[in-house]
């Protein structure tokens, strides 16, 4: 029997242009069966937000290179919460340094992929956050 | 045709080694898909003309350099790019560079200040000095440059969608340091089309943007002579996955377009082209990149000459910045970084480059340390001083594998230039997504291909250990921006709001009309104008444009 698919919201916050990674992300999430919805860049926490609830999507993952992760993945946060969208699952990646992880972490960000994180790996994590095995 | 003595050798030598030990591998491949051969010999370019094509270093087509001597003359630029949370701060790194006797000055500014929001913009936040200086008003650039004499250095400006603002704020500085304008040197990025394909910082739609890069190649014409209007971009392109061919391919299919833009403005071809300048990425294929370089500069030689009637040499003169590779960077093992940068370095000077910046080992994180620019700095010195590569003019021209690679290159560029041609050009093919879907498909192959381990990266995929992360990473906090817009409203205060008011309106009449925009942009800087202001002005005159191609 086939499972309902996954639903993932791939989403760029703030306003770097550096979408290679998101997009390979993306990519890699379509090619193993997820549903994939990519916002494009420059998109505001409101925004990513709004889109999340519209498309009923179980997993966000957020990407941003320019080191302005720390105040915009928390007002994504923030916003999920107001709406009661705790079910929704958030991933990060970027130009994250590790000192940060821990604050990620507290603010309910459940996995935080780096530089040279392999897809094969973000697709289990997502997998793995969805279904709990 | 192979000689005989190859076919020879091919039959006696090669096939019985062949079958004794096979290759590691069963193809070796460019990032372009092109096949690199077991052996290159005088065969491989057979019916070539070598002096012809490349020809000769400092005349036509320029392909073993744009100048007769090279670095036996004068050493290329180095130029380092920088930019901090706060122009103090950048302000000291860049005489801090100068003293470490870096060449020329190159300025970041944060995604604010090229984005055309002022710091404290709502979409600002969380972005204010996070990837260079911000830069609200003339204040700003005030401090910046504070005891660095306009005119007796050469600035860079990564600087596209709001470029006219940021050369505007400079020539403003220049007057008010007493310095005369025409003989300010430096370069602004202003290439907006690689905005649309790869690095996403545009504001407008197309068609107003290349009429501010129009007005600012007839204004510099006739006011900054020596300043080099645009840098035509390939570094971004390839950063998004590009490979060599189509880094070149797309860069110069975006030059013809300006060119065809200024032309279509009625400027003539040799008035402006001189001015001309580009920027690429020096990847890690050492023999790949060399022979990329070389090919850029015959194509856009051949392209100016033929397509365009350009009469004068200089117009045929393909100048470049080099940048090594960003994304080959690894947070894995950062010290090989330094070994991937150098090789990197190598490929740039040996391709002929005019100026060049070498990364920073701890880029993979963040803004670099002192400690790692600095290192980074000292290895071009090392390439310039120590490595004998700068004595000669084009070390490697002759070379039978890089003549050979040089042709392949240009010709496979040549051939995605005519694909972009039957599309309508760099522009119609960006509207219709081709040059980012070629971009998008070849990234996801290079990650494919890493994770299939078919392409090693030493410390990701083999070689693997534990490592030590870099400590003392640059941090950018909070306070910093509380700082900026401080000094914003403090600005907003003191200045005339009647003068900015009258500034702005007399901007909006000069976008809706024909005339050059940039003395209205450089009477709302004079009067501190802040950037936002005079970009919500253009966008309601211009309009905004989305993301052309999004997945």
């Amino acid at each position: 029997m086939s499972r309902k698919k996954i639903r993932v919201l791939v989403a760029k916050p703030g306003l770097d242009g550096h979408d290679r990674g998101a997009k390979v992300v993306a990519r890699a999430l379509r090619d193993a069966g997820m549903e994939v919805i990519y916002t494009g860049i420059r998109q505001t926490p409101e925004m990513i937000v709004e889109v999340a609830l519209q498309e009923d999507v179980d997993v966000i993952g957020l990407s941003c290179l320019s080191g302005a992760h720390l105040e915009l993945f928390a007002e994504v946060m923030d916003r999920l919460r107001q709406k009661g969208m705790d079910s929704v699952k958030v991933v990060a990646g970027g130009i994250i340094p590790g000192e940060d992880v821990p604050a990620l972490e507290k603010i309910g960000i459940r996995a935080v992929f780096g530089p040279g994180a392999r897809t094969p790996d973000i697709v289990a994590a997502v997998r793995r956050l969805v279904t709990g095995e | 045709m192979p000689g005989k003595r190859r076919e020879r050798w091919e039959k006696e030598v090669l096939g019985p080694a062949l079958k004794r030990f096979p290759e590691r591998q069963p193809g070796f491949r460019l990032t372009s898909g092109l096949e690199i051969r077991p052996l290159y010999t005088p065969d491989d370019l057979e019916g070539a003309d070598l002096e012809e094509s490349p020809g000769y270093p400092g005349e036509y087509p320029f392909g073993r350099g744009i100048q007769p001597t090279m670095y036996r003359g004068r050493l290329w630029t180095m130029r380092q790019y920088s930019g901090f949370a706060s122009a103090e701060e950048s302000n000291r790194r860049y005489r801090y560079l100068l003293e470490q006797g870096q060449t020329g000055l190159s300025i970041a500014f944060d995604l604010p200040t090229q984005l055309g929001y002022d710091s404290d913009s709502p979409l600002a936040r969380g972005e204010v000095g996070k990837v260079g200086v911000p830069v609200d008003t003339l204040r700003d650039m005030e401090v910046l440059f504070e005891g660095i004499p306009l005119d007796g250095v050469s600035t860079s400006m990564t600087i596209n969608a709001t470029a006219p603002i940021l050369l505007a704020m400079y020539i403003a500085l220049a007057k008010r340091q007493g310095a005369d304008p025409a003989r300010l040197d430096g370069t602004i990025q202003n290439d907006i089309l690689k905005e649309y394909i790869a690095r996403g910082t545009y504001i407008f739609p197309p068609g107003p943007s290349l009429r501010l890069t129009t007005d600012i190649f007839r204004y510099c014409r006739q006011n900054l002579p020596r300043w080099n209007t645009i840098s035509i971009s390939g570094y971004h392109i390839r950063e998004a996955g590009a490979t060599a061919v189509q880094e070149v391919a797309f860069t110069l299919a975006d030059g013809i377009a300006y060119v065809r833009a200024a032309i279509d403005k009625g400027l003539n071809v040799d008035d402006f082209a001189g001015r001309l300048s580009f920027f690429f990425d020096a990847h890690n294929n050492l023999l790949e990149e060399v022979a990329k370089f070389r090919a850029a500069r015959l194509l856009w030689a051949e392209i100016m000459k033929e397509r365009f009637g350009a009469k004068d040499p200089r117009s045929c003169m393909l100048r470049f910045h080099t940048q090594t590779a960003g994304c080959t960077l690894t947070a894995q093992q950062p010290y090989n970084n330094i070994v991937r940068v150098a090789v990197q370095a190598l490929a740039a000077v040996l391709g002929g480059t005019q100026s060049l910046h070498t990364n920073s080992y701890d880029e993979a994180y963040a803004t670099p340390s002192e400690e790692a620019v600095t290192a980074a700095l000292r290895t071009q010195q090392v390439l310039a001083y120590e490595s004998g590569v700068a004595d000669t003019v084009d070390p490697l021209g002759g070379a039978w594998l890089v003549e050979k690679l040089t042709r392949d290159i240009a010709a496979a560029a040549r051939q995605y230039i005519q694909k972009i041609d039957s599309l309508g050009g760099a522009l119609a093919a960006i509207e219709k997504g081709f040059q980012q879907r070629e971009v998008q498909e070849s990234s996801y192959r290079y990650q494919r291909e890493v994770e299939a381990e078919e392409r090693v990266i030493v410390g990701v995929n083999k070689f693997v250990t534990p490592y030590t992360k870099i400590e003392k990473l640059h941090r950018v906090t909070a306070g910093e921006a509380r700082k900026q817009v401080a000094r914003l409203n403090k600005v907003r205060r003191e200045r005339d709001g009647g003068a900015v008011a009258a500034a702005l309106e007399e901007l909006q009449k000069a976008a809706r009309g024909e005339e050059n925009t940039m003395p209205a942009f450089l009477r709302c800087v004079e009067a501190y104008t802040t950037v936002g202001e005079m970009c919500d002005a253009l966008r309601e005159v211009f309009g905004v444009q989305r993301e052309f191609l999004i997945f």
